[in-house]
């Protein structure tokens, strides 16, 4: 084990960033046109960045798995996006996005990171507001805010329940200018396959042609990988079906380490599932917790009335009702951070009080929202003395203006109307705070290998605060990374083009093509999606929402013995050369067999509790995670070393100069 | 697990240039819950266990908002319910005995990769030719209050952004016409401010290369708005066609 370096420069924290900015070596116009770049992935992060890079001179190939680069899943976020811009006057600062990011991630995320984090946040902001993203405005015409979880300000932008929509079609609105212009080349429908590294750097990949099959060389200065979280090793989540951790874990084989993997996020607030056939989750806005309350009944006999389907919500009086978040945590209520709401559904629901036929749902009901609304546009539009039913009608008109796209989209999957029905929702896998390893630069251990976005572990500890994610997509890409990077690329302008008829890149591609290979020669009888599931079972039960140290070593033998029956018994149809969706498949799942593994190591090493990472040993009497900072204030930062399992463990020693180290508290 | 029987006709090509034709495969089991694609992922897992090819279908996000999925159910695009996509799409739409025919998007602008698959890479390169604010990256720019921006203006610039570039308007369309795509975005940057100095260029760029696509003529039909999962109306189409004709008179 050896002590991981994160070279966070010195000085004051409100320095750090703009001192290292000023003092870091760059390189020129001209020659930046010899360099070129690879960046995986199009999200937020790839996007941003790629295009960034390329307006900045730089040579820059970019790859996406999707049918366009405008399809990444940033795109599916709703909620918003985060930045210190005190708008609403109500007190915002740098300091306190730093200190609520901070303390929302139980005290697990890098200091420095997270500070020039909520340092460039309002610049983001501008910068979409130039790109033509359409926020939301208030009458005067000005940017509108809304509140989000874990914070007392209200400092999220938004673009009614679309925000990552916006925010991403303005990224890749600037991508494609700069494909128009030649200086970015688009791959998409290709999907990286390996990294390759030539003495000791990161200097091309292999991608295979997803239409062809075809495995192609790529060779670059640099190699960006934003390539998001690892969700899907769940198998339902709310991720996309394709994201998935291929390209991190192949470049974790090449040298790259894994940080803190067990920090993985449930968001509170998604539509419960319905059957074995789910293919997966689906999001309801944290947004909605600025106007729905979440309870269950105070009654087990009422719970079980409204399971066997005798009782519905509404039967149930105000007197009967458990409003467990706004008991629980009186000063943040319903807007708790995503960790503690979901541990306090699943502790209710564990308990009997759950609100549907699997006993695994809680209630968030606009019923008060929509008649304190209702009210409000009674007032505004003078209407004296109005029945209960036009409050219902004016308040239903507001809810639907802000989250109308939501409850339609429950009422598509569920059928039936949530603003007569109290919605139903559970805790759901959503987003993963662990990912590789990377410096003050971004930089990972494989030198000319950067990690931007979800896909990097710094910024948001073992928890990360809603609208923070697409913040976080947008600061490495647009405002840290094009300015980081150029202290290795200055390094490089003598290099000349990578060539890829080396041997390191025949072995990669040589690799690459034997798994193939191995997955049709299996020839066994059960589909991809059969081990997945599974893998997700055992990963939901074993290594989500809370864990202990028996349920991690029973996880860790049961992922060894399904990785092993996968590559007895999976079945590949068809063949390598073509568009093959269930190889595809394959690649993904066979990679996530292994991180699953590594997951549940990380976690069972962990005897603390901290975030999203809850091991049932270790909690206070009221059942709140019960950090150990005397022993576990540290990154976990894996090696691999050559088999599934055997990883070693590094660890970053977590410096806390701005902020002292205190137990959370949402009370 | 349901107990809805169905005849599925699904469109199975096996490649680019290979001839397709319509295939049947009756399916059990299936829950009035699934959507769709779970429903199609029920028919995958028995081809292959029964050795077969699976049917290919581009799908992702699953929650209607990636734009990726792109059916043409029962002569529809998306199916049989309006403001919806493919993946949102659930079986309770259905009964027991329904015969589904399920193709691909049919447009020449758009040719099949595989059986339901299309390549769509001709939207990618319309906004190449100018669905963009040329504004570089720049920590510097003014801020983003600086500019109130009328809410009416601003919503419906909203309303023009929230198109998700699936295609439908193109499959709905007897002509191919792929006016509503390029009209969205061309109406967005229009609508505001940080958009006009380049508005006319844009919607001559735009235009020209939806021409050069090969994709066709609006004749004012007005499927493709009936048909768009999120509901982007005609109205775009027609100030698509004010900003190009003040463009093209600007131009001479």
């Amino acid at each position: 084990m050896s002590i991981l370096d994160a070279k966070v420069p010195a000085g004051p924290i409100e320095k750090k960033w703009s001192e290292h900015k000023d003092h870091i070596r760059l390189v020129n116009p001209a020659n930046k046109r010899r360099i070129d770049i690879i960046v995986v992935g199009t999200g937020l992060a790839g996007a941003s960045a790629a295009s960034s890079l390329a307006e900045m001179g730089y040579n820059v190939k970019s790859f996406c798995y999707q049918d366009s680069s405008r399809r990444a899943h940033s795109i599916a976020a709703q909620g918003g996006i985060n930045a210190a811009k005190n708008y609403p006057n109500d007190g915002d600062s740098i300091y306190r996005l730093f200190y609520d990011t901070l303390k929302g991630g139980d005290y697990r995320a890098r200091e420095s990171n997270t500070w020039r984090l909520a340092e460039v946040s309002a610049s983001i902001i501008d910068q979409c507001v130039a790109q033509g993203v359409p926020f939301a405005r208030d009458y005067g015409g000005l940017l509108d805010n809304r509140s989000f979880g874990g914070a007392l300000v209200s400092r999220t932008f938004y673009a009614r329940g679309q925000t990552g929509q916006q925010l991403l079609l303005g990224a890749y609105s600037a991508l494609m200018r700069q494909v128009g212009k030649g200086k970015v080349k688009m791959y998409d429908r290709h999907e990286m396959q390996d990294l390759v590294v030539v003495d000791g750097k990161a200097r091309g990949i292999i991608a295979r042609n997803l239409v062809t099959g075809e495995l192609e060389r790529h060779g670059a200065h640099a190699v960006l990988l934003c390539t998001g979280g690892y969700g899907n090793v769940f198998f339902l989540s709310t991720n996309a079906m394709g994201s998935n951790v291929t390209a991190a874990w192949k470049a974790h084989k090449r040298g790259a380490y894994m940080a803190n993997p067990c920090y993985t996020q449930i968001h509170p607030t998604c539509i419960p599932v319905s059957g074995d056939h789910q293919s997966k989750l689906t999001l309801m806005s944290e947004s909605l917790r600025n106007d729905g309350r979440i309870w269950v009944p105070k009654k087990l006999e009422d719970a079980k009335a409204i399971q066997e389907g005798k009782k519905k919500g509404s039967d149930i009086a105000e007197d009967d009702r458990d409003y467990y978040l706004e008991r629980r945590y009186p000063s943040f209520g319903n807007l708790v951070p995503r960790d503690v709401a979901s541990r306090a559904a699943k502790e209710r629901c564990d308990a009997g009080f759950g609100v549907n036929k699997t006993g695994e749902a809680v209630y968030l009901d606009f019923a008060s929202a929509i008649e304190r609304y209702g009210k409000l546009e009674a007032n505004v539009n003078h209407i004296d003395n109005p029945s209960a039913e036009k409050i219902r009608e004016l308040g239903m008109k507001v809810v639907s203006e802000k989250y109308g796209n939501l409850f339609d989209m429950y009422e598509n999957i569920v059928g039936e109307n949530a603003y007569v029905h109290a919605m139903k929702i559970y805790p759901a896998v959503h987003y993963t705070m662990g990912g590789l390893w990377v410096d003050y630069n971004l930089q990972s251990t494989v030198p000319g290998m950067y990690v931007l976005g979800e896909a990097n572990f710094s910024d948001h500890g073992a928890n990360r605060l809603g609208a923070s994610a697409l913040m976080q997509g947008l600061a490495d890409g647009y405002f840290i990374l094009p300015y980081t990077i150029a202290d290795q690329l200055s390094g490089e302008i003598r290099t000349g083009p990578i060539k890829t008829d080396t041997a390191e890149f025949v072995e990669a591609e040589k690799s690459v093509r034997e798994r193939i290979d191995k997955f049709f020669s299996t020839k066994g009888t059960e589909p991809v999606d059969h081990f997945h599931k599974r893998l997700g079972k055992v990963m939901w039960e074993k290594c989500g929402m809370a864990r202990n140290a028996k349920g991690l070593q029973e996880g860790i033998e049961e992922i060894r013995k399904i990785r092993e029956d996968f590559w007895a018994n999976v079945r590949v149809p068809g063949k390598p050369n073509e568009l093959n969706q269930e190889l595809e498949k394959a690649g993904r799942v066979a990679d996530f067999l292994e991180l699953g593994e590594l997951m549940c190591k990380d976690a069972l090493i962990r005897n603390e509790s901290c975030g999203g990472h809850f091991r049932e040993e270790y909690q206070t009497e009221e059942g709140e995670a019960l950090r150990d900072d005397a022993n576990y204030a540290f990154v976990g930062a894996w090696e691999w070393t050559g088999e599934p399992g055997n990883d070693v463990l590094h660890k970053e020693k977590l410096e806390f100069e701005a902020l002292k180290l205190s137990q959370r508290s949402y009370k | 697990m349901g107990n809805m029987k169905l005849t599925l006709k699904i469109w199975r090509q096996a490649g680019p240039s290979a001839k397709g034709a319509m295939v049947d495969y009756p399916v059990t089991d299936i829950s009035e819950d699934m959507s769709f694609l779970e429903m199609l992922d029920v028919l995958n897992d028995k081809l292959v266990r029964e050795g077969q090819e699976p049917v290919a279908f581009d799908h992702d996000c699953r929650e209607g908002i990636c734009g990726a999925c792109s059916l043409f159910i029962d002569g529809r695009p998306h199916g049989p319910s309006r403001h919806i996509t493919t993946c949102q799409l659930h079986m309770r739409k259905f009964k027991d005995g329904d015969v589904i025919h399920v193709e691909p998007w049919r447009s020449g602008s758009f040719p099949i990769i595989k059986d339901l698959v299309v390549d769509r890479g001709a939207f990618d390169r319309i906004q190449a030719a100018g669905g963009f604010v040329s504004v570089n990256t720049n920590g510097n720019l003014v801020d983003a209050n600086a500019m109130p921006i009328p809410k009416p203006e601003s919503d419906k610039a909203f309303d023009a952004a929230a198109c998700i570039g699936c295609g439908a308007c193109v499959a709905a369309c007897p002509n191919s016409s792929a006016m509503l795509f390029v009209a969205a975005k061309v109406s967005q940057y229009a609508l505001l401010p940080q958009g006009r100095p380049e508005a006319k260029e844009r919607a001559l760029n735009m235009v020209e290369q939806m021409d050069k696509e090969g994709f066709g003529n609006c004749s004012n039909i007005g499927a493709c708005e009936i048909e768009c999962p999120k509901d982007i109306s005609l109205e775009n189409i027609a100030r698509l066609n004010r900003e190009y004709l003040g463009a093209s008179v600007a131009k001479e």
